[in-house]
């Protein structure tokens, strides 16, 4: 059987120390301009999430200990509209295992490329989030770069641009002198952009239909605060049914 | 919510999170196939979810009162239109956002 390598275990180094600094330096030099254009927007979502934030009542701490706990932009705009809810343990995981599953897919593509990356393994899953996804993914890396360097010099940029951004918005919040009434649309308009995009990539808009009708529905038969998961167990059901003529259609993103 | 209920909102956010993170290596192989009822999903869900947090974002909107979510829906197509017109992601989200908060504090006041 191919691919016998262990994770953990890497290749002998007899000459250590100048060698092992040139491999990192070489591996940020090649990662650090894909991680560009990812540093605006970022910072951008970073900061507002972050004002958002102390605007909410909260101290920076709580945009620190999400931002670089949970990492993942989606869910922690969210999870502010659930920290001013009332208390809904068993809503907050189903929610956030559901904005988060895209993560499982990742994972599933990086199950090869991950492989044998060592000590490294652990931080390139911690950080997975979908800017890095999609550059470890499809970067073509050097034959002279290691290519467990590259990953995680990709993961570890992505994730400092991202927390550095929130606590940036969560200590200058309170200094914004204008009034930030409707702020927390920046919310809306990001899902909006990313909904967007997903549709204009796809031929067919079933699964689209099936997750804003599901809400819709929802919220309709049940409260602002019990209807999510009706709605995810809606969605479920539906693309469950559906499978046959969703799949048979195609037409997904890529 | 009180400050431990808060901590158990964001620990289960973190474990959540976790989960789909370390998951698929901690229970699939790279050399076995992934289920295909599975692979279906990773497809369809993302669209689906998307939809959803859009709704979700408007679950408080009052659309029987009021001003009937005119600002939410205005502002949701102006970030459309934007972004529509010009597919540069942060133009669109901070120009539907800037457009919301001058409907808000001037034209629905």
């Amino acid at each position: 059987m191919p691919n016998h390598e262990l994770p953990g275990k890497s290749q002998p180094l007899p000459e250590q120390t100048p060698k092992k600094q040139s491999v990192r330096l070489r591996a940020l030099k090649a990662a650090f301009p894909y991680t560009i254009p990812i540093f605006a927007g970022f910072w951008f979502l970073g900061l507002a999430y972050g004002i958002l934030m102390n605007k909410s009542g909260f101290s920076f701490l709580y945009p620190l200990a999400m931002s670089s706990l949970i990492f993942g932009g989606s869910l922690e705009f969210v999870a502010i509209s659930m920290l001013l809810a009332p208390f809904a343990p068993l809503q907050t995981f189903l929610m956030a295992f559901m904005v988060q599953a895209r993560h499982l897919f990742y994972g599933i593509t990086m199950l090869d490329k991950y492989k044998g990356t060592g000590w490294k393994k652990f931080f390139l899953i911690y950080m997975m989030c979908d800017e890095t996804f999609s550059i470890n993914c499809s970067a073509v890396i050097p034959e002279d770069v290691d290519r467990g360097w590259f990953y995680l010099w990709t993961s570890v940029l992505d994730y400092t641009y991202w927390v550095s951004g929130a606590v940036i918005g969560g200590l200058a919040g309170s200094l914004l002198a204008f009034n930030t009434h409707g702020l927390n649309f920046v919310m809306t308009a990001m899902f909006t952009v990313i909904f967007l995009d997903q549709w204009m990539k796809e031929k067919h808009h079933y699964s689209a239909y099936i997750g804003l009708g599901s809400a819709i529905l929802a919220r309709l038969l049940f409260t602002s605060s019990t209807f999510m998961i009706p709605t995810m167990v809606l969605i479920l059901i539906l693309l469950t049914i559906f499978r046959g003529p969703i799949e048979k259609k195609g037409g997904f993103a890529k | 919510m009180t400050i431990p209920q808060q901590i158990i909102t964001i620990a289960l956010c973190v474990v959540a999170t976790m989960l789909t993170r370390f998951l698929p290596f901690l229970i699939l192989s790279s050399n076995k196939p992934t289920p295909e009822y599975i692979e279906y999903l990773g497809k369809a869900l993302p669209a689906a979810i998307f939809g959803m947090l859009v709704i979700y974002c408007l679950k408080d909107v009052n659309f029987t009162g009021g001003s009937y979510g005119l600002p939410e829906l205005l502002a949701i197509c102006a970030t459309s239109v934007l972004h529509i017109w010009k597919k540069q992601m942060l133009l669109s989200i901070a120009g539907g956002t800037i457009i919301y908060m001058l409907l808000l504090q001037f034209v629905f006041a």
